[in-house]
């Protein structure tokens, strides 16, 4: 996902950075008369409009339809039940009922803060963030995630906590079934 | 025929208090710019402050750079707008005295008082220290923030009664007749409906972020004052959006008022123009709930909002703002200069920051993106080459000595390696972020710390240009004050 990001707004920004660029070049020698420039470039804006409507649009309702919010959002494994780990925010460490879960099984993470606004980002084994939740006070937000990968994942704070923020850090070991 | 015709417009200098609000700017941006290098440097490991001293920096560099884009922005809109109602130096006045005021609040809890919060005092940690801060400290922050607010409040409570009293209402200031009945081409100028708008959202936006401010600091010396953390959380994101928002809408009138002047072409409000500033406010109210994707306790239908209005308003940004302003300068026989140079590459910020904004308030990749250093990456390029460069742009224009005047080698130099400078060091921002580099942290892991020193190099390179536009803008605040032509005339057969 983060991929598909990155080289999205790398394109997007470059069509931008093309028309500034052809205009700044294509600036000298005045059209004296600007209303027939500015009917041609009217005209131009209505076909930019349904070429942005016809990509972003089906882009927007695509994205919508499968949510981090639904219990589906967790892929199917191979292992029955959802594992369930409590995980408490504190500051400045992370709390959690069992630090090890099973492969290729959903997990259920119910996450929470016992005194600040945390963030409960999981990281993978290279340490690329795969899914996050924020962890609050007075509420339980569940994440569902199943990981396909054994190994060391790590939980990340992703939400200011103050001075020791940077470090609070837990290990989250996936195992064999 | 008249939507194509330009009547020249006057070039009026700079009253005594726009000066001011942009001397102020200059000082408290290059001092927050050279925290923000600091920060860098930290997270480059090629200094060593320590965590509280840069969680300090930080939370200095948000307060301030919010603060200073609503002074720079004020100025902007205030300078223009009263071309076309009457507005009372007072009040401009007194929002900088209280501005001053709460910046000394704020510089006294951080340095002295030790609080580092953040600027976004996420209830209930600015409370809730763990004994590195006192709830002194604490209430000397966010004083200091509601004493800037009510500023603001005061400030677009004077613009109303003006607009009121010249317009009769804000449909009519907005432009509504002529956007819902017959264009007769008498719609109000893009200034005035760009201040209305501003002040419409920005009345609304302090005045939620002055009932949360005051309730936290209730909460501070009575806790049994209890506050829902998500219902805080959500107030502060609609009056921060909201704010820094602003802060570009009225930076943006400098181009709407020079612009035309350069080119001879005038910027009318049509229809298409007018829809999308109602569109504007309203969106910009709305959006919001996209600061709050990961909260899965938020009611989802708000969520689902959040993203589908970012993806709107993407449109009037696009295919009005920046399109319009393509427009006016195509084929315009343009002479550049600083000022519209700057002016013009800051629509391009815009734009482009836009795009990598969008796209991180799209659920499913804000749950791989949402407080990486994506966030900073997205915000510094629609700030900094966006909502700064149109400020620095309106000071060259002021300071300008005559039509004909030409900028130094320095300027020109300054203006490309601010350029380059800004798109590394966001690129560098994006790129940590796509690398799920985490923001807000002191101390940084060894993999990534090349794209730190690469944003270090950049900054360093924004910061000297920075420099160099706020010598030339000293410089001239003489010139700057007197009533005389500035804006270079376009000329037939002008070269780029």
């Amino acid at each position: 996902m983060q991929e598909i990001a990155w080289q999205a707004s790398l394109v997007l920004m470059a069509l931008v950075a093309f028309g500034f660029v052809y205009v700044a070049i294509n600036s000298g020698n005045r059209e004296a008369d600007f209303a027939p420039l500015q009917k041609r470039a009217y005209r131009l804006r209505t076909r930019l409009f349904w070429g942005l409507a016809l990509t972003f649009g089906p882009t927007m309702i695509y994205t919508l339809i499968s949510l981090p919010y639904d219990a589906a959002h967790a892929r199917e494994g191979t292992g029955g039940t959802a594992q369930v780990i409590r995980a408490t925010g504190h500051l400045w460490y992370w709390e959690l009922s069992d630090n090890e879960v099973e492969v290729n099984r959903p997990v259920e993470f119910q996450v929470t803060s016992a005194d600040v606004n945390h963030g409960f980002g999981i990281y993978d084994t290279d340490m690329r963030l795969i899914a996050q939740v924020q962890a609050m006070p007075g509420y339980v937000n569940t994440l569902k995630h199943t990981f396909s990968k054994e190994g060391s994942y790590k939980i990340l704070c992703l939400e200011y906590c103050g001075t020791v923020h940077h470090s609070m850090i837990a290990e989250l070991k996936v195992v064999k079934q | 025929m008249a939507n194509s015709t330009y009547a020249p417009m006057p070039e009026r200098g700079a009253p005594i208090g726009v000066l001011a609000y942009l001397v102020t700017t200059a000082a408290v941006l290059l001092l927050m710019m050279v925290f923000g290098l600091l920060m860098r440097l930290e997270q480059a490991q090629w200094i060593s402050m320590g965590a509280p001293w840069f969680y300090k920096l930080m939370t200095l560099h948000g307060a301030g750079m919010v603060g200073i884009a609503g002074i720079a922005g004020a100025a902007v809109m205030w300078y223009f707008l009263r071309q076309y109602v009457t507005l009372s130096p007072k009040v401009f006045a007194a929002n900088l005295a209280l501005f001053l005021i709460g910046v000394t609040m704020i510089l006294a809890s951080v340095l002295f008082g030790d609080f580092h919060g953040a600027w976004t005092f996420l209830y209930p940690l600015p409370g809730t220290s763990l004994g590195m801060w006192s709830e002194h400290a604490a209430a000397l922050f966010m004083g200091g923030l509601l004493v800037i607010g009510v500023g603001f409040l005061l400030l677009h409570l004077d613009i109303a009664r003006a607009i009121v009293t010249r317009y009769g209402n804000f449909a009519n200031s907005l432009g509504w007749p002529q956007l819902f009945g017959k264009d007769d081409g008498n719609a109000p100028p893009p200034a005035v409906v760009a201040s209305t708008m501003v002040t419409i959202v920005n009345v609304i936006g302090l005045v939620v972020g002055a009932s949360i401010l005051t309730m936290m600091l209730i909460n501070l010396y009575v806790p049994a004052f209890d506050i829902d953390p998500l219902l805080a959380k959500a107030m502060i994101y609609f009056f921060g959006h909201v704010f820094i928002n602003a802060t570009i809408y009225m930076a943006v009138i400098a181009v709407y008022e020079i612009l035309p002047r350069y080119t001879q072409r005038p910027w009318k409000a049509n229809k298409v123009f007018l829809a999308s500033w109602t569109a504007s406010t309203l969106m910009v109210m709305f959006i919001f709930p996209h600061h709050l994707l990961m909260d899965f306790a938020f009611p989802r239908w708000m969520l689902v909002m959040g993203q589908v209005i970012g993806y709107l308003n993407t449109v009037p940004i696009l295919l009005v703002t920046a399109y319009g302003a393509l427009m006016l300068v195509y084929r315009s026989g343009i002479r550049w200069d600083m000022s519209v140079r700057l002016l013009f590459v800051s629509l391009f910020g815009w734009a482009a920051g836009a795009m990598p904004a969008f796209i991180d308030g799209t659920i499913s990749v804000n749950y791989v993106m949402h407080n990486t250093m994506w966030v900073p990456g997205h915000f510094h390029t629609y700030l900094l080459l966006g909502m700064i460069a149109m400020v620095f742009g309106f000071m060259y224009y002021l300071g300008k000595p005559n039509r004909n005047a030409a900028d130094s080698l320095a300027d020109r130099a300054a203006f490309w390696a601010y350029t380059l400078g800004t798109v590394g060091f966001t690129l560098s921002f994006l790129y940590s972020g796509k690398e799920s580099v985490a923001r807000r942290y002191a101390d940084h892991l060894p993999e990534w710390l090349p794209y730190d020193r690469i944003g270090s190099l950049f900054a360093m390179l924004v910061v000297g240009a920075t420099l160099v536009f706020l010598v030339r803008f000293f410089a001239r605040l003489g010139p700057a004050r007197r009533d005389r032509a500035r804006a270079s005339l376009a000329v037939a057969g002008a070269a780029a």
